[in-house]
């Protein structure tokens, strides 16, 4: 089915279909997951109202990590089976990831201040983190850095391989090391330690993330489609205005 | 102090959760936003040039 839907034609006229309605589910399920957050769920019972920071948070390194592993998965499909439409993914969704990522970041940072009492310290899971923003801005950089975008795209796919490692480092940071970052509360062994009137709100928030990046991942996709073509038609149409007028071929 | 007021002030993490939400809404629809208005253009620069083929 994926190689189906792999044919650059079929997936324009597939995700042409898919994205009004993709994009009217991400506008609802964010608009209940902000109501959900910011009115309904409650107070913790330690950190009062500090806590509805976890809401925007939280999701944003799920997406982070997700969005890496996409990345790395479409990365070694692009570079073992040349699959067009595979690196068009990746680097179509590097720079969501990459925001993600800085959401993550910042809004940590904003969470930690008054719980924490620091906005930063180097500890395993933070630290991991911010490698992990730094591979993103890596990755897309080697992607843009080649005239030829395949040697471009290449490059950028052995390093997002070789990011892979950082994934487990930052999942299981928290558990490896003496973190001031929490353990998780969430995707654990024995299910959930939260409360479901917080769990509920978050996973809403989570699915709205999902539903986000979905929408805008098909976005970047199609406009990296179009962008192609463009480059081949301009290229088709216009051999004179190419070429030097009196190109022959030059011997080496 | 209204309902309004009590629910801004956010127990007294304002400062910490309304700029943690703005953050969230300002990347995530600034990107959005980029990611949608690169792809009208490059709608519009197809059709221009299949229109002049």
């Amino acid at each position: 089915m994926l190689s189906r839907l792999a044919n650059p034609a079929r997936f324009m006229r597939l995700s042409g279909a898919v994205l009004p309605l993709l994009t009217a589910a991400a506008a609802l399920v964010l608009l209940i997951g902000f109501y959900l957050a910011l009115f309904v769920a409650p107070p913790d019972y330690q950190q009062g109202e500090s806590v509805r920071i976890m809401f925007v948070h939280v999701p944003a390194a799920w997406l982070a990590l997700l969005v890496y592993l996409l990345v790395a998965v479409a990365s070694a499909v692009a570079l073992v089976w040349r699959h067009p439409l595979a690196a068009i993914a990746a680097q179509a969704a590097a720079p969501l990831g990459a925001a993600f990522t800085l959401v993550c970041l910042v809004t940590g940072s904003l969470w930690g201040r008054p719980m924490w009492g620091t906005w930063w310290v180097w500890d395993a899971r933070l630290t991991s983190v911010l490698v992990l923003f730094f591979l993103y801005l890596g990755y897309i950089a080697l992607a843009n850095a080649f005239d030829d975008p395949g040697r471009g795209g290449r490059a950028a796919s052995m390093l997002a391989l070789v990011g892979v490692v950082n994934l487990p480092i930052i999942k299981f940071s928290v558990d490896w090391w003496n973190t001031l970052h929490q353990a998780g509360s969430v995707f654990r062994i024995g299910g959930p330690t939260i409360d479901s009137s917080m769990l509920v709100p978050l996973l809403i928030m989570a699915c709205g993330y999902l539903l986000l990046f979905s929408t805008l991942l098909l976005v970047r996709m199609r406009t990296a489609l179009n962008e192609r073509k463009a480059r081949a038609l301009q290229l088709a149409t216009a051999p004179a205005a190419s070429a030097p007028p009196h190109a022959s071929p030059v011997p080496r | 102090m209204s309902a309004f007021d009590s629910w801004a002030a956010m127990g007294g993490y304002a400062a910490f959760v309304w700029p943690a939400y703005a953050v969230a809404v300002g990347v995530l629809g600034g990107i959005a936003i980029q990611s949608w208005r690169r792809y009208r253009a490059s709608v519009r620069a197809l059709d221009r040039l299949q229109r002049d083929r």
